[in-house]
């Protein structure tokens, strides 16, 4: 008696649960989409807010209907800020989760980890960060800034008249392939406006680097010696909260050196003591500071969503570029996805080529019909008081990706468009 | 004609004084027009001697200049003033931009609004005045720096004055006037007088001089080399600073190991993570404070201190008691086994806390540094974590000789049966001095916390430069370790100075690697049994 009412029970169970798994397939569709970005170790300074904003999105277009009918479903992993296991985590998320899309990474060097692993399952991802160019994959939109729309507007502001005539450049950043290739653009650069090597002061710390007292006194030195100076920073993670302290505790003004930073926006300044700092500067596509009334909906959207999800900087909500890039980037598939009326990785490709989109700059940014890459527009930001950015420069629109720098020889022979068809070619 | 001429000035000049109000083209210029005409904006502020121009120029500096319209205001909090004619304006117009000053525009204002209380009564204001207008002056207040030098009586002030003087007049077309400001340059040793100098010896592209004049010339090359002799030593100073600095932090990283591995012989591979519960405890004292003391949050590292030696000291007892004394005399196990148990510490903290950094925040006496020479500022922070590891050593070297617990640690170390022997409880004194020893690592995560991130891989980034440490000043000797952290420190920044941080942290690793080869029991060895 007691077996057969088990075995009863056990098939009702059976029968059930297949009905269910059918009535779920039917009633609301889903899509899977993977999240790849450091919660721990020394990225998750940066990397954190970019889960939440991209989790923001997912909700925001669920709520609006999803992608096509489809309610998004993000699976959200965390590479702890070690560059191998980000390619293994990149294959987990195509081949066992079976993501459509991954949005991702911040250091390039976690990007060059990842790229084999997408171009050889052809995966699909969306990298938000400014990067040092010098890469075209198929399997990549790249929605952060070329070096053409951060670094060279950002040197050539610090050498005009209103950034302060700099003729001399520090040019200081964490060692690891983003800063090593952008100061060699930078350095091209300078050389071709007729700074010599004598005016170029080049350091790199470890990831991680705490003790910053022997480079400020190396900048002192270095900016004591005859000319205007600058520094142009691309240190990249948490060292950034002990080098602007130790900046600030040395007194070394904007108004004699300037800093001007890549990868330091409103998120990384949280908790430093901006007052000593004011006057230096960083260089983006988007500032939270900006008024217009997309920065403004976003801005609300995102306060109302860490206030929701009870996030640690609820009670003091900041937006910033990479951040501005993800929404831009997820907005972008979403666009590509319904004009494809597909899924699949090649068809999204193809679709994505001059989708545009409303950001909250203020501008409509647009994806490059050939090069992966957004035009977008550049502003410079002085930092304020409270840890926000005065713009006291901008492009009048949006301008165009140069993935291949022209200062680096041999990119002029390069093609404007990742290989299509067979896998991108392996450099 | 000239009636109309004469009815214009008295009407002029009738008009200005009744209002007082400033130049409204000038003030238009100053609030929208691009960088050049901001800045001859501020030049003509100043020129024109107005009492209000001050005001004007500050509410620039703060960033409470606003313009709505074609009307520039002052905004202070609710409140509205008219720029130009300094009338209340209420209510405020509802669409208004901030007035946007860049660095070049803010350092001609602040060097103006110097220049300008100059002349104020009280000597600390002119004092200050005078400090920041060395090396920031421009020529155009040169004729205010003249005439506050003239009336200036202050032997403080009157040589500031003096030496900001010649900086503008070196460029004077006078010959005389450019020999006397080389020659006062001369006596700077500030790092502005040396940017002056070093163009006038330098040759232009065309082979000349760019200075002409012989005699200003070789003036000008032997106040160069003055000024760069003074400022060699101040970097010297400033390297042996920060020598210091990170040996202190290395020592007080390393004190724990050092009677925990030291002179208990347990290779602790959660030591970073003692040290890590240290910081995390001062983020909790801190966060108590900010809540429930905010009054006296500059005070917390008070409670912090005790706090972290406290929660540390804790933690490694209770490892002790339940893992490690078990393990005694088996380095291997031990290693595995406290690896083991950083990487349950971390995961713990990591699932308390979150994994992102959290922010410990500077007392206000913590932040800022005082200049000891020209251009070589010692930060707060790390004056204080080297005293503070004074502190720390000196506690620990009275502990460790004068008390109780202390002679019955050495004895424990010296000879642990003998020791057993005589009636000493070797277990107890095992699990305090390894209480002590984690609780000094506590006080070291307090100290770092200071300068550094906190999150849950702090103690990774310490564990192996302890090691070293203790290992190069030769295991079971606090004085080895002292003179192992000084020196590595030292020369830690000598080579970052040279070679840059990255192959500065090779050279060090390979330098240990020979030193210990060449002597593998370390700067001081103990004599006697131990070392069997």
């Amino acid at each position: 008696m007691k077996r057969r009412a088990f075995f009863k029970a056990l098939t009702l169970t059976a029968a059930l649960a297949a009905a269910g798994i059918g009535g779920a397939q039917a009633a609301d569709k889903t899509v899977k989409v993977g999240v790849l970005h450091s919660l721990s170790g020394t990225m998750a300074i940066s990397e954190t807010v970019l889960k939440d904003v991209a989790l923001m999105t997912f909700d925001e277009i669920n709520a609006k209907g999803g992608v096509m009918g489809h309610k998004i479903v993000p699976t959200v992993v965390d590479p702890a800020s070690n560059w191998p296991l980000f390619a293994e985590k990149a294959r987990q998320l195509i081949s066992q989760d079976k993501v459509a899309v991954v949005f991702g990474c911040w250091t390039s060097v976690s990007r060059k980890s990842v790229l084999p692993v997408f171009e050889e399952l052809n995966g699909l991802l969306f990298y938000p960060v400014q990067y040092e160019g010098e890469e075209l994959s198929k399997n990549v939109f790249y929605t952060g800034a070329a070096p053409n729309q951060q670094a060279i507007p950002a040197v050539e502001y610090l050498m005009s008249k209103d950034g302060g005539g700099a003729k001399r450049f520090v040019l200081l950043g964490t060692d690891y392939v983003y800063p090593r290739t952008t100061n060699k653009i930078l350095r091209a650069f300078l050389h071709s406006k007729g700074i010599t090597d004598a005016d170029i002061l080049e350091e790199y710390t470890p990831f991680g680097h705490a003790d910053y007292q022997t480079i400020i006194a190396k900048i002192k030195k270095f900016a004591s010696e005859g000319k205007k100076t600058a520094v142009v920073s691309t240190i990249n993670g948490d060292s950034n909260v002990p080098f602007y302290k130790e900046l600030g505790n040395q007194g070394l003004k904007a108004t004699d050196v300037p800093v001007v930073a890549f990868s330091v926006g409103e998120e990384e300044l949280r908790g430093v003591d901006t007052k000593p700092l004011v006057g230096h500067l960083a260089a983006w596509n988007y500032f939270m500071s900006l008024k217009n009334p997309a920065n403004d909906a976003w801005k609300k959207e995102w306060a109302a969503f860490a206030k929701a999800k009870k996030l640690s900087s609820a009670d003091k909500p900041l937006t910033n570029d990479p951040m501005e890039a993800t929404y831009i980037g997820i907005h972008m598939w979403k666009q590509a996805v319904e004009k494809a009326k597909s899924f699949d990785t090649d068809k999204v490709i193809a679709a994505m080529a001059g989708q545009k989109f409303k950001a909250p700059s203020g501008f409509t940014v647009m994806m490059d019909p050939k090069n992966h890459h957004l035009h977008k527009p550049v502003f410079i930001g002085e930092v304020k008081a409270d840890g926000q950015f005065n713009v006291v420069w901008k492009t009048k629109g949006p301008i165009k990706a140069q993935p291949w720098s022209p200062f680096i020889p041999g990119n002029d022979k390069k093609k404007d468009e990742p290989e299509m068809g067979k896998p991108a070619a392996k450099k | 004609m000239l009636a109309w001429w004469l009815r214009l000035c008295l009407a002029l000049a009738l008009a200005l004084p009744a209002q007082a109000a400033l130049d409204a083209a000038t003030v238009a210029k100053l609030a929208t027009g691009d960088g050049d005409e901001k800045v001859e904006a501020v030049a003509a502020l100043v020129a024109s001697g107005e009492p209000r121009a001050a005001g004007v120029l500050q509410a620039l500096a703060d960033g409470e200049l606003q313009v709505a319209g074609e009307r520039v205001l002052v905004v202070k909090g609710e409140d509205g003033f008219d720029a130009v004619t300094g009338e209340k304006v209420s209510p405020l117009p509802e669409s208004r931009d901030d007035v946007v000053a860049n660095n070049r525009v803010r350092g001609e204002v602040e060097a103006a609004l110097a220049a300008l209380r100059l002349f104020s009564p009280e000597r600390e204001a002119r004092l200050a005045a005078a400090r920041s207008l060395s090396g920031e002056a421009r020529p155009a207040l040169r004729p205010l720096v003249k005439k506050a030098l003239a009336a200036e009586t202050d032997p403080d002030i009157k040589p500031l004055l003096a030496m900001t003087l010649a900086s503008l007049e070196v460029r004077s077309p006078d010959k005389a006037e450019r020999l006397a400001a080389v020659r006062k340059l001369g006596e700077s040793a500030d790092p502005s007088a040396r940017m002056l100098l070093a163009p006038l010896v330098e040759k232009a592209k065309d082979g000349a001089f760019v200075e002409a004049d012989d005699e200003v010339r070789a003036a000008a090359r032997s106040s160069l080399a003055a000024v760069e002799g003074r400022l060699a030593w101040a970097q010297r100073a400033g390297l042996a600073f920060s020598g210091l600095s990170l040996g202190s932090i290395l020592l007080l990283a390393a004190l724990g190991l050092a009677i925990t591995y030291g002179l208990m012989g347990v290779i602790n591979m959660a030591h970073g993570e003692l040290i890590m519960i240290g910081a995390y405890t001062t983020y909790a004292v801190q966060n108590l404070f900010r809540a429930h003391l905010p009054g006296a949050f500059d005070w917390y590292l008070a409670a912090a201190v005790p706090a972290a030696f406290a929660a540390s000291a804790l933690v490694g007892m209770a490892l002790e008691r339940s893992v490690i004394r078990f393990l005694y005399g088996r380095p291997l196990e031990t290693l595995l086994a406290t690896w083991g148990l950083s990487l349950v510490l971390i995961q713990a903290v990591r699932t308390l806390f979150g994994a992102q950094n959290v922010q410990v925040e500077n007392p206000a006496f913590m932040s800022g540094g005082v200049e000891v020479l020209a251009g070589v500022v010692l930060p707060w922070s790390r004056i204080v974590i080297i005293g503070f590891a004074a502190a720390v050593l000196g506690g620990m070297g009275l502990i460790l000789a004068r008390t109780r617990l202390g002679l019955f640690v050495r004895a424990v170390t010296q000879n642990r049966p003998m020791a057993a022997c005589v009636g000493v409880r070797t277990a107890r004194i095992d699990t305090w001095a390894f209480g002590l020893g984690s609780g000094v690592a506590g006080l070291a995560g307090c100290a770092l916390s200071q300068i550094g991130n906190v999150g849950p891989d702090l103690g990774q980034s310490y564990i192996v430069d302890s090691f070293m440490v203790v290992v190069l000043g030769g295991v079971g000797q606090l004085a080895g370790t002292v003179y192992a952290a000084l020196g590595l420190g030292l020369l830690n920044k000598l080579l970052e100075s040279w070679s840059g941080a990255v192959l500065a942290k090779i050279a060090i690793l390979v330098f240990i690697i020979l030193f210990i080869q060449k002597r593998p029991q370390g700067l001081f060895a103990l004599k006697g049994r131990v070392i069997d």
